[in-house]
């Protein structure tokens, strides 16, 4: 069911011009910086992620992308076209799903897909839309009848009505279950492999791994960290992490300590436990609980995961990325 | 499986209607299907205005004139004043005439003091109690032997035109257009607002202008099924006239449908909770409710308070729409009212296009 001959997407040095191009973006809203000087480039077919916490300036930026916003300061270009001069040939061009849309309650998903579609010029027909994201059975089922996951691809639905050349998705799966977040994930597989350009923004770290070619880290405002998900881990320097806590009433390790025990590449202190990122788990978990050992500190909690974006998170941050 | 997906505009296969824009035209579908679709909308638009003019229609119908009941301090009095044929007289001792008249069993006590004079007590602010008075007055002096003067012959008047209903059927006309003129537009814009609907179509390529258009064109149809609604029970079952011309009657309709529609706009310009909305659209309607004329003349307010009240484009609306029905002015002879509503049209859609936020 593809909608347009799969791209082939250049991995090294892309040709032509970015689909987005942003500079020195800047937004403030009264005393709070909300987006603090950030640069992006995304390219034809990529699906780019921009991952960080809730109130880190994700939907800020989105929103500026998206012409709903008026930047403080910046440039933003999308398709080589600005909002100041082309905001019409925009709207026409951009797919977006806004987070938290409250889509009409007392129409049917059939009629809400009709309205989008009659304000674009091209595009699917209204059948093939309802077909795109699975909603066949739902056709003359009222929205307000729908389930979460049914409402979040309704909107997804709205987003494709014009055959967009780039598509906006601001926290597609955020507040749906496990089962409905999947089934989105593999809609937006879909788009990706049609070759769309997708933008989303999330705070699942699992999420961005597992969908987007690259990923924006972004923190209070700026971008910390950019590349592909597997740059991004390798960069950690260990694919492994080890989480433990002991008796919260011992005197606490010094994380340069911990670093001398053998593997550990790096160590630091998380709330109330600690985070070892090391090259080989069959070394340094012995070697961790020899140590603790010897100094007579009683283990409450061990865990141990292969490196994922949320522990370079907290490796370039000191926190934990979180569902709120 | 692929050769249909870019299909032609959705418009060519709904076929223009009246050469609107289809996106325009989707958009008042989606207007009328959201007002049908919500039950308490059409009672309040349809069915309350008619159930109004029902309740009060019968309880202010035109009766024949009622005899006035009255009471007198002896047999004799009563006898006397009971040749009056409009009255009913019974005896009663002072004290239980007192009880009868404040609960309104009767209107006048008649007895007569140590002189032998007529007293008669009433209450001079209730009209009916007056007309006793002059009753038996007269009574009392053809008892006495006064000549009829002036013999009178009688002349009833219960023409349609001139009775309660008539009075209330175009005040109920005007109400349901500000009432449904301001919720219809209000209501629904806020609500968007509040879901961020308004800021979801803001992102798809809509026209702004057709998006407001189409609240107007649903308003307008639904005007002419609220407007035969009503008008047609008050002739049908109480033969309300209509002696204007009956466009004429429309035009004034759509055009306050219009001002009440822009004020709604207005109202709904900034508010983001239904509550704000709620609040400010009562307080723009009480007042109206009250001095406007609805239910009865907003001559009987103080003078000092006329240029106010002509002010209101409510009160412009039903001086409007009673000339025409009940006088069969026409809309020529209209040009203050008409002044006046067009007034309020112009700058609350002005002002609301201003103030208005998308977001």
């Amino acid at each position: 069911m593809s909608l347009r001959p799969a791209k082939i997407r250049a991995l090294a040095a892309p040709l032509g011009p970015p689909t987005l191009l942003v500079r020195a973006l800047r937004k403030a809203y009264r005393d709070v910086v909300a987006v603090d000087g950030i640069d992006l480039e995304v390219w034809p077919g990529e699906c780019f992620g921009l991952l960080g916490p809730n109130g880190a300036g994700k939907t800020t930026t989105i929103e500026i992308c998206e012409g709903l916003l008026e930047p403080d300061g910046g440039t933003v270009e999308l398709l080589g076209l600005t909002w100041a001069g082309h905001a019409a040939e925009l709207r026409q061009r951009l797919g977006v799903q806004l987070q938290d849309t409250q889509l009409s309650e007392k129409l049917t998903v059939e009629e809400t897909v009709r309205l989008f579609r009659s304000f674009y010029r091209r595009g699917p027909s209204v059948e093939e839309v309802i077909r795109m994201v699975q909603l066949e059975e739902k056709r003359k089922a009222r929205v307000g009848a729908l389930s979460g996951g049914q409402k979040q691809r309704l909107a997804m639905a709205c987003a494709l009505v014009g055959d967009p050349d780039l598509l906006f998705l601001d926290e597609p799966t955020t507040g749906l279950d496990p089962q409905a977040r999947l089934q989105l994930w593999e809609l937006i597989s879909r788009l990706k492999c049609e070759g769309r350009t997708v933008i989303l923004t999330t705070h699942y770290m699992e999420e961005a791994e597992r969908l987007c070619d690259r990923v924006g880290i972004i923190d209070r405002g700026r971008i910390i960290a950019l590349g592909t998900p597997a740059e991004l881990v390798g960069r950690l320097g260990a694919g492994h992490v080890v989480e433990f806590a002991v008796d919260g009433a011992q005197p606490a390790l010094a994380p340069a300590e911990l670093e001398r025990i053998e593997g550990v590449v790096a160590a630091r202190r998380v709330d109330s436990s600690y985070q070892l990122r090391v090259g080989e788990l069959h070394r340094t978990v012995p070697a961790l609980l020899e140590e603790l050992r010897r100094r007579g500190l009683a283990v409450t909690e061990l865990r141990t995961h292969s490196a994922s974006l949320a522990d370079v998170f907290v490796a370039l941050t000191g926190r934990h990325l979180r569902d709120e | 499986m692929s050769e249909t997906l870019v299909s032609a505009p959705a418009g060519r296969r709904r076929e223009r209607f009246l050469l609107l824009p289809p996106s325009l035209v989707e958009l008042t579908l989606v207007r009328f299907r959201e007002f049908w679709r919500e039950p308490e909308a059409v009672f309040w638009v349809f069915i309350f205005p008619i159930l109004l003019a029902a309740g009060l229609g019968i309880a202010f119908e035109s009766r024949p004139a009622e005899r006035l009941r009255i009471a007198a301090s002896d047999v004799a009095l009563a006898q006397r004043l009971a040749i009056e044929p409009s009255l009913t007289v019974e005896v009663m001792t002072p004290a239980a005439a007192e009880q009868a008249l404040r609960r309104g069993r009767i209107l006048l006590y008649a007895s007569r003091d140590a002189a032998g004079a007529l007293r008669l007590r009433y209450d001079e602010n209730v009209a009916e109690a007056r007309a006793a008075r002059l009753l038996a007055e007269r009574a009392a002096e053809r008892a006495a032997g006064a000549r009829e003067l002036v013999p009178v012959a009688e002349d009833v008047v219960r023409e349609p035109g001139s009775r309660y209903i008539d009075f209330l059927i175009p005040g109920l006309l005007g109400l349901n257009l500000m009432g449904s003129g301001m919720w219809g537009i209000g209501f629904a814009i806020v609500d968007a607002r509040r879901k961020k609907l308004l800021k979801r179509l803001l992102a798809s390529p809509m026209s702004r202008t057709e998006y407001l258009l189409s609240f107007l064109l649903s308003r307008l149809a639904l005007l002419l099924v609220e407007v035969f609604a009503l008008l047609g029970f008050g002739v049908w079952i109480f033969g309300v006239p209509v002696r204007g011309a009956l466009w004429e009657l429309l035009a004034i309709c759509v055009l306050a449908s219009l001002t009440f529609t822009s004020l709604g706009l207005l109202i709904a310009s900034r508010a983001r909770t239904i509550e704000a909305a709620s609040g400010l659209m009562n307080f723009v309607m009480l007042p109206m409710w009250v001095f406007s004329g609805v239910f009865f003349s907003s001559e009987r307010f103080p003078d000092a308070m006329q240029p106010f009240i002509r002010l209101l484009p409510l009160t412009a609306v039903n001086e409007a729409l009673r000339r025409n029905m009940l006088e069969g002015a026409p809309l020529v002879s209209l040009g203050p009212q008409a002044a006046v509503i067009a007034s309020w049209l112009v700058i609350s859609f002005i002002t609301a296009l201003r103030l208005f936020r998308w977001r």
